[in-house]
């Protein structure tokens, strides 16, 4: 399916990460945003709130993050495609809502543009420190997939295509920017609504008779239907079979939660994507991702100027983790280096693909600014020389 | 354990409510003498005065005992988390304005968790019905204090007596904007199952307050007896005064029971005064939302 032309602004635009991401929200067909105001993402919904009154979209600007977040939710199963903004602070408050969209299997955006925390943290300034709390920061096992673009074009690209997983596998897609991105204004081309790939919702087409709420079907993921179709279904929160009804056993509980953690876990080859430079034949291997991949780029220059073989892995999906090619690479390298600006997040999903087959040297960063390419290219050499 | 131990007389009139509940869901997990089923009751046999296309009509209820209530209707049903019913009905009724849209939740998860949520939905004018149960406690966790458990009364969590002002819960929705409110008890079905009609009726934020029994652990715990006795203190406790002045019918520890229709005005809800302020300001270019 195409994306619908009347929201898209086809056309060459110089904006940042956080109008860009809304634009990509608009032309994936999103037409409910609820939302709070939170720095440094509130541009996102201060864009929708301008544009949507003349393309029949529906903002409202909610009493706290916690409403933001169901308020999406409801207007899913009316029927929208919905999407809610944040950051840290606000983020924390919207846990409970991702594991409830993960256990209703309701499809929806939430964008978190990193700031550095804990708690109040440094409100204006850039963080990568959400990243283990997007994948595990809601309570119980589910999955969830997380998109981390690197530059303004990125932003619209991703939460397009935030908006097609989300659709696809029925779970919340989380875009995780961080204040750089979203505050960093570039070239951003919006394509023709015809060139812009949307995947719809998979509604139920049976017959009324064999519906069931919650039947997965091929690939996990069962079709859903829309409040007012007439199916009377039963939403809960509760561990539920089929029906969508409750049911309090260890046994209900394995079936459900089993499928909503292997949704992901058995199409994330079809999730994970990665973009690699010169990784083949390379003894050093930069792992990087939004802000970080940006910075890492003149440090993995010097570093090949250096005479050293250095490869560089962005990841774009961080969540399903690439662990199969990881775990592949790491056989045929000696060190991975990983730069994130928190303590050590994805850092410890590459050493437990590595397993100890390479050398993993994390380039920390507390937030309030990004790494200075030098420290970056300071742990590559001394990687190499089993310094750090 | 459950439908081998009813003796099911196949000559017994079929119950007219059963065909708005989900019959293969009984029996409920309510208490005997729980006055939430009462109100269900009264809430089907509204349903079917109103008039309404029950197919557009659809349930929200958040967590507790009286969250159980969407559980059981035969509606479009969503079961959400504590406290968080009312911004999950917001999204879907501005989503889908077609819906008429039900909150059917405790007075702790209304008033306690969602209190925030409920003085906003009030203010906007969200047009939904919402129907909160009042026991005067938690009771799916145990009988905990709850922003309406009255001053005496005695919890888990305040086993020496609550000291606590208790919310007037009619007084706080009128003052947030709400254009229906009405309070009244388990025991006046007629008054509740007319009341809930209005309710839905009515274009904007509906509330009706139903004080009910929770005889496992409100009355026991404070020694008032079993359900029945609760429904005989609300029976000879209880006045009715429409148009009462909301300020003075708060509650008291087993003390007199204002219940009554207090407010039924007209006000402009949220969508409506979207489109109309939106109307003025873009002219020919704005098209009216309609979900």
């Amino acid at each position: 399916m195409k994306a619908d032309p009347k929201g898209v602004l086809t056309g060459a635009h110089f904006i940042d990460g956080d109008h860009a991401c809304a634009e990509g929200a608009i032309a994936a067909g999103c037409r409910f945003v609820a939302g709070y105001p939170i720095t440094p993402s509130t541009e996102v919904v201060e864009r929708i709130a301008d544009r949507f009154p003349l393309i029949n979209g529906m903002f409202i600007q909610m009493e706290d993050e916690i409403a933001s977040s169901i308020a999406i939710q409801g207007a899913v199963w009316a029927g929208k495609k919905a999407m809610t903004v944040t950051s840290g602070p606000g983020f924390s408050l919207m846990m409970e809502h991702i594991g409830l969209a993960a256990m209703t299997e309701t499809p929806c955006v939430f964008v978190d543009v990193q700031r550095a925390g804990p708690s109040t943290g440094l409100p204006t300034q850039p963080a990568q420190g959400d990243m283990m709390q997007a994948r595990w920061g809601s309570h119980g096992d589910y999955g969830i997939i997380a998109l981390c673009p690197n530059s303004p074009q990125e932003c619209f690209n991703l939460t397009i295509k935030a908006f097609n997983l989300s659709e696809q596998y029925r779970v919340p897609v989380l875009v995780m920017m961080d204040e750089c991105v979203g505050h960093m204004t570039e070239r951003v081309i919006i394509p023709k609504a015809e060139d812009i790939e949307i995947y719809p919702r998979r509604y139920y087409e049976g017959t009324r008779e064999d519906f069931l709420l919650f039947k997965p079907e091929n690939d996990l993921v069962p079709a859903i239907v829309k409040a007012g179709d007439g199916y009377n279904v039963h939403v809960t929160g509760l561990t539920h079979d089929e029906r969508g009804y409750p049911v309090m056993t260890a046994a209900a509980q394995e079936k459900l939660v089993h499928r909503l953690v292997d949704k992901i876990r058995v199409n994330a080859d079809k999730i994970v994507e990665y973009k690699l430079d010169q990784v083949e034949g390379a003894d050093i291997v930069v792992i990087s991702y939004g802000i970080t991949s940006r910075t890492a780029i003149p440090a993995i220059e010097q570093a090949r100027k250096d005479g050293l073989k250095v490869g560089h892995m962005r990841l774009i999906v961080a969540w399903p983790f690439p662990e199969k090619y990881i775990c592949a690479l790491a056989s045929q390298v000696k060190a991975f280096v990983v730069p994130e600006i928190n303590y050590g997040q994805m850092v410890l999903e590459v050493e437990r693909c590595v397993g100890g087959k390479a050398r993993v040297d994390l380039v920390p960063h507390g937030g309030g600014s990004v790494h200075n390419p030098k420290d970056i290219h300071n742990v590559i050499i001394n990687s190499v020389k089993g310094k750090n | 354990m459950s439908s081998e131990l009813i003796n099911i007389d196949e000559s017994m009139p079929v119950n007219t409510v059963e065909e708005y509940l989900r019959m293969d869901r009984m029996p409920h997990i309510w208490c005997p003498s729980c006055g939430i089923g009462t109100t269900v009751n009264c809430f089907a046999h509204a349903l079917e005065q109103s008039g309404l296309d029950l197919q557009k009509v659809a349930i929200v209820s958040g967590i507790g005992c009286t969250g159980r209530v969407a559980g059981y209707l035969k509606l479009d049903s969503f079961h959400t988390t504590h406290g968080r019913p009312i911004p999950f009905a917001t999204g879907l009724k501005l989503a889908n304005p077609e819906l008429k849209v039900v909150v059917y939740s405790g007075d702790g998860d209304l008033t306690a968790i969602g209190g925030n949520h409920f003085i906003h939905a009030a203010r906007r004018n969200v047009d939904m019905t919402v129907i909160l149960i009042n026991n005067f406690i938690y009771g799916m966790t145990g009988g905990q204090v709850a922003p309406t458990t009255p001053i005496g009364a005695t919890a888990t969590t305040t086993p020496h007596g609550n000291f606590e002002e208790s919310f007037n819960l009619p007084y706080l929705a009128e003052s947030c904007g709400a254009v229906y409110v009405a309070r009244w008890t388990a025991y006046h079905v007629r008054h509740v199952q007319k009341a809930i009609k209005e309710a839905l009726l009515k274009k904007g934020f509906s509330f009706v307050e139903i004080l009910a029994p929770c005889p496992t652990l409100f009355s026991r715990r404070n020694k008032l007896g079993d359900g029945l006795d609760q429904m005989i203190y609300f029976k000879e406790n209880s006045e009715i005064k429409n148009d009462a002045d909301t300020k003075s019918v708060g509650l008291t520890f087993q003390g007199k029971i204002t219940v009554g229709k207090f407010v039924d005005k007209e006000r402009t809800t949220y969508l409506d005064a979207m489109n109309e302020f939106y109307s003025k300001k873009f002219g020919d270019k704005y098209t009216p939302y309609k979900g």
